[in-house]
Formats: structure tokens, sequence, C-alpha cells
């Protein structure tokens, strides 16, 4: 399993992550992020390439 | 021993080449040169909430990652030129390289005002980390500020200098700031924002000369008006950092054309095994548009086209047997950016700036709403004023 945390003092909530890993991370109705903190291991590229294109660099997997 | 892979250019597209590298399972040696003296930071808040704090290298550097806790950084030294032919790159140390596969991530730099009495301080430009530190110490309440240029860049800084105290005008050569990438709409509503937030546009104006003696008192408008001035900002775009790959055969018209793998073209139109370029600087048709190779400067740009240069080089240094199935994927990211100005927070997809119209798709034009731009009938780009959902739904109907 993996663990992911986001830090919602810089999340801005652009929903950048939700393109690469909607099944881990969405926008609710409010458009603020929502996202499932422990994920199987076979979303770990999604959730990299989430990592990856946060503007504001706020996710990370905690190993 | 096997030569490294060398990516010139330290920046967010260098970063996600040494680590996509990794991912893809290419174990070699790694080295990344870059002219800043920083390891790779995030850009884009320079401009926004960091201008606005305190500008560190602490506040926007990318975690470093372990697999790539053994990359070579030779930072604070520029490549100054590249052989093709014998596969080495010199550094401005006189320090040679040698090359398995060179990855060209130089991206740009920002364009300078050019006028007579140019020589003058207190003149800034918004690329780098220092750029920002010495614009930041400008940035105090009742300073007189004039931005040149009413792109996004531009109107970001706008927007955070009048967060700070200063008085704000910026000079803009169309009828509304940003209204190439937005459309006349949308522009002038943000327009309107800024000038309810205090700021002053002169546009459909350039500025012919710079006035002041040592530093700049003010800039001299073609209509002849002078607006005081305690600090220029220049917004009025880059340039592609290509000029230390002359004596090769490549196109390097606007930044350097690449194949669909992200290889750098020769000018008989063939792909260097081993030479690639990305981010900001690469040129590649993109089939979600058309064929039309173009250099796309946008937040996610240097980071899908870092990814997947990396994959094809794993895969041709591992000579793994899929490489004529990597080289044949399909690469069609969706360009992607957003922008803070005040409350008002914008995020787009596509090329909104291909469009020949933009369309209100939804809420209200004063508040928060979502606009389609498309160029005949084909959707090229969709943004939003708040209303990400929206936004965000379109994302599959480029796919």
């Amino acid at each position: 399993m993996i663990k992911v945390e986001v830090d919602m003092a810089k999340c801005q909530h652009y929903g950048q992550c939700v393109f690469e890993a909607p099944d881990i991370f969405r926008l609710n109705e409010d458009d603020k992020l929502e996202y499932t903190a422990v994920a199987d291991d076979s979303e770990r590229a999604n959730i990299e390439a989430a990592v990856d294109v946060c503007p504001m660099q706020a996710i990370r997997i905690v190993e | 021993m096997n030569h490294p892979v060398v990516i010139v250019g330290a920046s967010m597209g260098g970063l996600r080449t040494a680590e996509s590298l990794r991912r893809f399972g290419y174990l070699g040696p790694i080295t990344v040169i870059g002219e800043e003296i920083h390891k790779p930071y995030n850009r884009p808040p320079l401009s926004k909430d960091v201008l606005a704090n305190e500008v560190t290298h602490e506040a926007v550097a990318f975690e470093e990652r372990a697999a790539t806790a053994d990359v070579n950084w030779v930072l604070g030294t520029r490549a100054v030129s590249a052989d093709f032919e014998h596969s080495r790159v010199t550094d401005s140390d006189d320090q040679v390289h040698q090359y398995s596969v060179l990855v060209i991530a130089t991206g740009l730099r920002s364009k300078r005002l050019s006028v007579p009495n140019g020589d003058l301080a207190s003149r800034f430009a918004l690329r780098t980390l220092e750029d920002a530190i010495s614009l930041r110490a400008e940035l105090t309440p009742g300073k007189k500020v004039v931005i040149i240029g009413g792109g996004f860049i531009g109107c970001e800084v706008a927007a955070t200098a009048v967060k700070l105290g200063c008085k704000v005008t910026v000079v803009h050569h169309s009828a509304h700031p940003m209204l190439r990438p937005l459309g006349p709409e949308l522009a002038k509503e943000l327009q309107s924002r800024h000038e309810a937030m205090g700021v002053t546009f002169k546009l459909k104006r350039s500025v012919i000369d710079l006035i002041g003696s040592t530093k700049v008192e003010g800039v001299l408008l073609d209509d002849g008006t002078v607006v005081e001035a305690d600090v220029v900002m220049e917004a009025i775009g880059s340039h592609a950092n290509v000029e230390w790959l002359s004596g090769n055969e490549l196109d390097r018209n606007d930044g350097v054309l690449v194949d669909s793998a992200m290889r750098v073209m020769n000018r008989a139109g063939h792909a260097f095994p081993n030479i690639f370029a990305i981010g900001d600087v690469a040129r590649f048709t993109n089939p979600v548009f058309d064929l039309e190779p173009r250099r796309v400067e946008h937040w996610n740009i240097p980071t899908e086209t870092a990814k997947r240069a990396a994959s094809v080089i794993a895969s041709y240094l591992n000579k793994t047997e899929n490489y004529p199935a990597i080289l044949d994927d399909k690469f069609s990211p969706l360009p992607s950016f957003w922008s803070d100005q005040y409350d008002t927070h914008l995020l787009a997809f596509g090329l909104l700036a291909l469009a020949d119209k933009a369309t209100l798709v939804a809420g209200e034009l004063s508040g928060e709403c979502v606009f389609e731009y498309t160029r005949g009938e084909q959707l090229v780009g969709v943004c939003g004023i708040g209303m990400r959902s929206i936004v965000q739904s379109y994302r599959a109907k480029f796919s």
C-alpha cells in the first residue's frame, strides 16, 4: 500500500492531480480537493505523476 | 566506462528528466549542468505568492528524491557549445562533458527592452529566483511601478505589487491585457478587476525610451507621454536559449525542432538518436491540435516532455526490445496553466491562443465563469475563473 499526504496549507485546489490519479484525488462540489490517503500499489505511477504536476508541490508519498 | 546522460538545464525539465530516467530503469550516470547556482526550483510562485511573501530558495525548491541522489550536479556554469559529432558539451569553466545521450533543457530567458537610454538601474525582469529576490526588495509601499507587458506574468506581478502597496501602471501593446490568449470578453473583465484594485493601464501603447540619468525615473510612451517610475519591470516575453547549439546541423528557428520522441531533428529532417530537447525550448507537434510544431510555455510541458524523452532514452541505452514501439508511442500532452491575480483564480487547458472564438459556457462574467475556445469547429482550449470542476470535465473532451 502507498500512503499519500497533501499539505492542505499549500494546496490551492488546482486539480492537476485529479487528472493524473482520478481514483485518488477529486474536487468536491465546492471545488476543494479531497483525496484517498491510502492507495493500492497499482496506483503508484499515477500518484507519482500527480506529485510531479502539482503546481504547489503539496503532494507527498510517504514511504 | 559509459559516458553519462548529460542534461543541460537544471530547472524543472532537467530534474524531471533525471527522475524519469531512473523510473524507466536507466541506472547509469547522469550529469546535470545548470547556469544558476541553485538546484531546481518551482518558478510559477515567483510572480505570485512567493513574491508577495519571502523569496528564498527553500520556499520554492523541489523536493529531492532518493532515486536521483547520485546525479552529478554541475551548477553555476553554462554550456557554451555542443559538438554533436564528437558527443561532447563544453561549459563556461572550460570543462568538457562527453555524453552517451544529450538532453537539451536550457529553457528561456527574459526578453529585455532595447531603448537608447537603457543603461539605468531599477530595471527588472522576472525569470529566476535572483530576479525575484531583487524585484521583491523594490516592491515597497508607495513605489511607482511601471510594468511593461500585460501578459500573464506582467498582470500577476501587477496584482502582487498592488497587494504590497505599490502604485502600478501596466503598459501593453494591445487593447486589453492578456488579450491574445484569453479573447476580448475575458481579457476586458480581468482588466476591469485590475482597475478596481487601482492599476492604471496604458493600452495600445509601447515604450520607446526610459527617462533618468543613473536610475529609472520614468518611461516614455510612443504617444509622447511620460509615466513616472521608481521601478520598471519588463514582462515582454522570452528568448529560447539555443545559441550554444550553433555549429550543428539542426533547426533552431524557434527553439529546437524535435520529433514525437523528443529527438532533435537535423535540417534534413532526420532525428539524432541520442540528442533530445525538452521543456520550453522544444518545438514539437501535438496531434491534440494539428500538425504544426510549436514551443509551448505552459506549466506541465517540461514534465510531460521530460517523461516522454526519458522513456525513449532509457529504452535506447538499455537496448530494450520494445524500443521501436516506444518510439512510435503517441505523444499528445494537453497543455495546462493557471494564474492568480487578487481573488481571481484562472485555470486553463489547451492552447487558447489558437482559438478564433471564445464562448461563455457557464457562470457569469462578473463572477465565476467558464469560456470555451474554438478554432472553427475544433475545441482548442477551456479557461475558467473558479468553477474548476467544470473546467476539469473538459479534459476528457480533448482525448
